[in-house]
């Protein structure tokens, strides 16, 4: 017969850590809004969005995800992966620029 | 039938942790990941590729939005509110936004009675993310018409770049398919809770086999995901 499907480490943890993830996610949220709220210009504000972002994205993979507690094998075949991403936008900024270029260049600064 | 191939949580403990045993788990010539059932695993490889479609989605965006010789149509003012006479910006999009981190504290929850095995808690956190989840499906089709009204268009839209309409639609509707079919996930399973299918063992009605609580905490991988994904656009596309 089929073995019956072994349950994978059951993930126990505190209600009050959910809870506790949750109202850090909404003052993050909250940060990040009022970061447009306040009309914050420049890299400052592009800081700070991305710095918002990351924590909180971090925060679902980590917690909400449970990732933080999965072994090393799993998390680096899902994490490491999509930093290539970052490769592909290296090489898209350098693109685009290149574009922007050759439209200025024949076309004016209209179209 | 062949021997089983689970590991028991015993030999997950017995193995080396850390990068000694990332190393042990890939070269063990078996499975790799070793206390991680094939649904929760698969689940991960579905979420990494979809992580390449979103990715690809903002790079288009990102390309779009740097090469436009046009400006960028503002979107603290393109989605702001007239709440009061006073134009609020970005106001539904925060809205939104807080909708979906609840509904992801809901599900967490849910996946966390679900493995206490209280069939009721579980069912209701879940029908109350679900419920979460059409609410917000809702307001961006409240959205939606909203800019189509205003007279968006995938190919042009009345204050700048033409490529502003057709990589919001393509991206908030990718990402509202994303919560429109996470919504039903969450509707099966919450009602296979309800029935206590995973108390009585009972079988699928497609794949014959027994459920366990933990398809809870793989419907919440997905639905965390889709609130990860908002995340990221809420960032570049709604705040940049």
């Amino acid at each position: 017969m089929a073995p019956v499907e072994a349950h994978a480490e059951q993930q126990h943890h505190p209600i009050k850590l959910y809870l506790l993830v949750w109202g850090l996610l909404f003052v993050l949220s909250t940060f990040s809004y009022l970061v447009d709220y306040v009309g914050l210009q420049g890299y400052l504000r592009w800081s700070l969005i991305l710095i918002f972002m990351v924590l909180k994205a971090g925060l679902i993979v980590a917690v909400f995800m449970h990732m933080a507690w999965e072994r090393l094998a799993l998390i680096y075949a899902i994490l490491l992966p999509p930093l290539l991403v970052l490769v592909f936008v290296a090489m898209m900024v350098s693109e685009s620029t290149y574009v922007l270029l050759t439209r200025l260049l024949f076309f004016g600064a209209a179209p | 039938m062949s021997a089983p191939l689970k590991p028991s949580s015993l030999e997950t403990l017995s193995r080396p942790s850390g990068l000694a045993g990332l190393a042990a788990d890939w070269a063990s010539d078996q499975r790799a990941f070793k206390n991680v059932s094939w649904g929760k695993a698969m689940m991960w490889i579905f979420l990494l590729s979809d992580t390449f479609i979103f990715g690809c989605f903002l790079i288009a965006y990102m390309s779009a939005r740097m090469a436009t010789t046009v400006p960028w149509p503002n979107p603290s003012e393109v989605f702001a509110l007239e709440i009061g006479g006073v134009q609020v910006p970005l106001i539904l999009i925060a809205i939104m936004t807080f909708v979906l981190i609840s509904s992801s504290g809901t599900m967490a929850m849910a996946v966390n009675y679900g493995y206490r095995r209280d069939r009721r808690k579980t069912a209701a956190l879940m029908l109350l993310t679900a419920l979460f989840g059409a609410t917000f499906v809702g307001m961006q089709a409240f959205e939606w018409s909203k800019l189509i009204a205003e007279g968006v268009r995938p190919w042009g839209n009345p204050w700048g770049a033409a490529q502003f309409g057709s990589t919001f639609f393509m991206i908030t509707g990718f990402h509202g398919t994303h919560v429109t079919i996470g919504v039903i996930f969450l509707l099966i399973i919450a009602r296979k809770v309800w029935r206590g299918d995973f108390d009585t063992e009972r079988r699928g009605f497609f794949t014959s086999r027994k459920g366990h609580y933990e398809i809870v905490e793989i419907t919440g991988l997905y639905w965390h995901f889709v609130d990860l994904v908002w995340v990221f656009i809420f960032a570049f596309f709604y705040l940049w």
